[in-house]
């Protein structure tokens, strides 16, 4: 092939990649969503409002996808995993129980925009119930409590829960739960933080009635 | 004179019901704003509700009362159209009266 | 048994029956909390401060303000020039006049602008601002429909077509958190920590929760209107803040007062 033909395939490709970016899906409402963030900057258009091919297929889809998008979901997110360059994948428990509580951060616009610097945690206590003596939980996903108390904390309990939370759609396709480390909201520190808070012994998620 | 609040009075058994919505900030003096200064401390201190001029109600209020306080209560000794007259004075010296014929 | 010994034992039976419930109410923590909130806004519901921004509405609507010195008494709010009772209950809708679907705010605006001759600019100043203009004068326009079932028109080709916007916005998913309105709105029986969440694809959720719009709600003293909720729902989705009255905003409202359809209107309501 010629030097010329294959740089135009992959322009070609690039091309079609970008529009599927871009969220081809529905061009009545990319018109209205362009109307509504005239005044957002290019960055805040590509963190906060460009839709990945995971958000465009389960918007489209209503978070109910048929099998094969479904797997086609699963595989494109399972090649996002990545673990800590440093190995440890349980961090210290109580670092993650103060980040299951925080749900500041990343807040921008005119009214409440978030001051810089302010923390963002994984807000777990939004969706899940964890530890027994926090009344003030979410049931948006299924209850933690007990978690590691069920589950054992061997090296491979510790890579799921490590790999769930960084990106929940390699398990469960269109899943509610944010992707916090494919999309760099949690560190993988804080992740390893909150592996802890549900797998150590120790943690308050763990602890008996 | 500060924002008109709602009184409303009606005969209920023996008793004359009082209900009160009244329109005030009530800054506790220990809220900050965006810049991070102390928002003034200006809330209501005293209320009083006379009939007939009669008191019939004294309230000594602080900080701990929210913003746009409801007061409801109980009186006996009135009856239907006579008027009941709600006053209040805050911490700045601001003050406002409103009345109610009870129904 | 002695006076002594009986009162000795109501004592023991009553110090017996609070254990148990205490015990009772640790494993029903949720239902007790669940239990004393529903007591709270049952407290809450006889004295809404709504009223006062209401009562603040109806001066600002027939006030004469602006540079023409006019009143907003001759403002068509969908019903025909001057009629605001049962306006809310179809709102958003199409108008001729500006050629546009607009929702309460907007088209309060629009008269500002038309009769009052204020600038657009002017109209919309602080609107977010408790106690604000457009707060107290939507309050007092919804309060007018109180009662009347939400019945917005849909058969308008602009009507339509932001309809079905307003359906694909709600599951549009995107931002660092992979949000969408339907991330908490979209089954039954959720809550984000304590705060009940209505779900919008079941009717009877959706009822519950629009004919309760706009609402005081305690922790902002202030009262909220559906856009004021709404935009402030995109901003804990971590977007960017949409533009006041853009048509983004005015199509999720058709799509949820469509949903909520049929519902009886409660305004004003009063909320956490």
């Amino acid at each position: 092939m010629s030097v010329r033909r294959r740089l135009f395939g992959l322009v070609a490709v690039a091309m079609l990649a970008s529009s599927s970016m871009a969220g081809a899906s529905d061009s009545v409402t990319d018109a209205i969503v362009r109307e509504a963030f005239a005044t957002a900057t290019p960055e805040e258009w590509r963190d906060r409002l460009a839709q990945d091919d995971a958000q465009a297929l389960c918007s489209r889809h209503r978070n109910l996808p048929p099998p094969e998008v479904a797997a086609q979901i699963l595989e494109s997110q399972r090649a996002t995993l990545r673990l800590p360059d440093d190995g440890r994948l349980m961090g210290d428990w109580r670092a993650g129980e103060k980040l299951a509580s925080i749900g500041t951060g990343g807040h921008i616009g005119r009214i409440q925009p978030d001051p810089p610097g302010r923390a963002k945690g994984g807000n777990c206590y939004a969706c899940h119930v964890m530890a027994p003596g926090e009344v003030a939980a979410g049931n948006i996903g299924p209850s933690l409590t007990g978690y590691g108390r069920l589950r054992g904390n061997t090296p491979e309990m510790q890579r799921y829960t490590y790999e769930k939370i960084h990106n929940a759609q390699a398990f469960f396709p269109c899943s509610h739960m944010p992707r916090f480390g494919h999309n760099g909201w949690l560190t993988p520190k804080e992740i390893a933080d909150l592996v802890a808070f549900l797998l150590d012994p120790a943690s308050s998620v763990n602890a008996g009635r | 004179m500060a924002n008109p609040m709602k009184v409303r009075a009606a005969v209920d058994g023996d008793t004359v019901l009082v209900k009160a919505l009244m329109s005030h900030v009530m800054e506790t003096g220990r809220r900050t704003n965006d810049k991070g200064e102390t928002i003034p401390a200006h809330f209501i201190q005293q209320v009083t509700v006379t009939h007939k001029g009669r008191v019939v109600l004294s309230a000594q209020w602080g900080t701990s009362i929210s913003a746009n306080p409801f007061l409801s209560f109980r009186f006996r000794g009135g009856a239907k159209g006579e008027t009941v007259k709600v006053a209040w004075v805050d911490s700045k010296g601001d003050s406002r009266t409103d009345e109610a014929i009870i129904t | 048994m002695t006076w002594r010994m009986r009162g000795l034992a109501a004592v023991a039976v009553l110090a017996a029956a609070s254990a148990v419930s205490i015990v009772a109410a640790a494993t029903d923590a949720e239902d007790h909390a669940a239990d004393e909130i529903r007591k709270y806004r049952q407290m809450l519901e006889d004295g809404n401060p709504a009223e006062l921004m209401e009562m603040k509405g109806e001066a600002l609507w027939r006030e004469a303000r602006g540079p023409t010195g006019a009143s907003l008494e001759a403002c068509d709010l969908g019903l025909g020039p001057g009629v605001v009772a049962g306006a809310y209950a179809q709102l958003p809708r199409f108008f001729a006049d500006t050629g546009r679907v607009q929702d309460t705010e907007s088209r309060l605006i629009s008269c500002m602008v038309a009769l009052q001759g204020f600038t657009p600019v002017e109209a919309t100043r602080d609107w977010y601002r408790p106690g604000s203009d457009l707060e107290a004068l939507v309050t007092y326009v919804a309060t007018q429909s109180k009662g009347m079932p939400i019945r917005v028109p849909v058969s308008h080709p602009e009507e339509a077509r932001l309809l079905a916007a307003g359906g694909e916005l709600f599951f549009r998913r995107s931002g660092p958190l992979d949000f969408s309105c339907a991330t908490c709105h979209s089954q039954d029986q959720r809550r984000i920590r304590l705060q009940d969440l209505p779900n919008f694809l079941n009717p009877a959720d959706a009822r519950a929760s629009m004919v309760t719009w706009p609402a005081y709600r305690v922790s902002q003293s202030a009262v909220w209107t559906m856009e004021r909720r709404l935009i402030d729902c995109v901003r804990q989705m971590r977007w960017p803040e949409p533009a006041f009255g853009s048509e983004a905003i005015v199509a999720l409202q058709v799509w949820l007062q469509h949903q909520g359809e049929g519902g009886e209107l409660q305004s004003p309501g009063i909320k956490r």
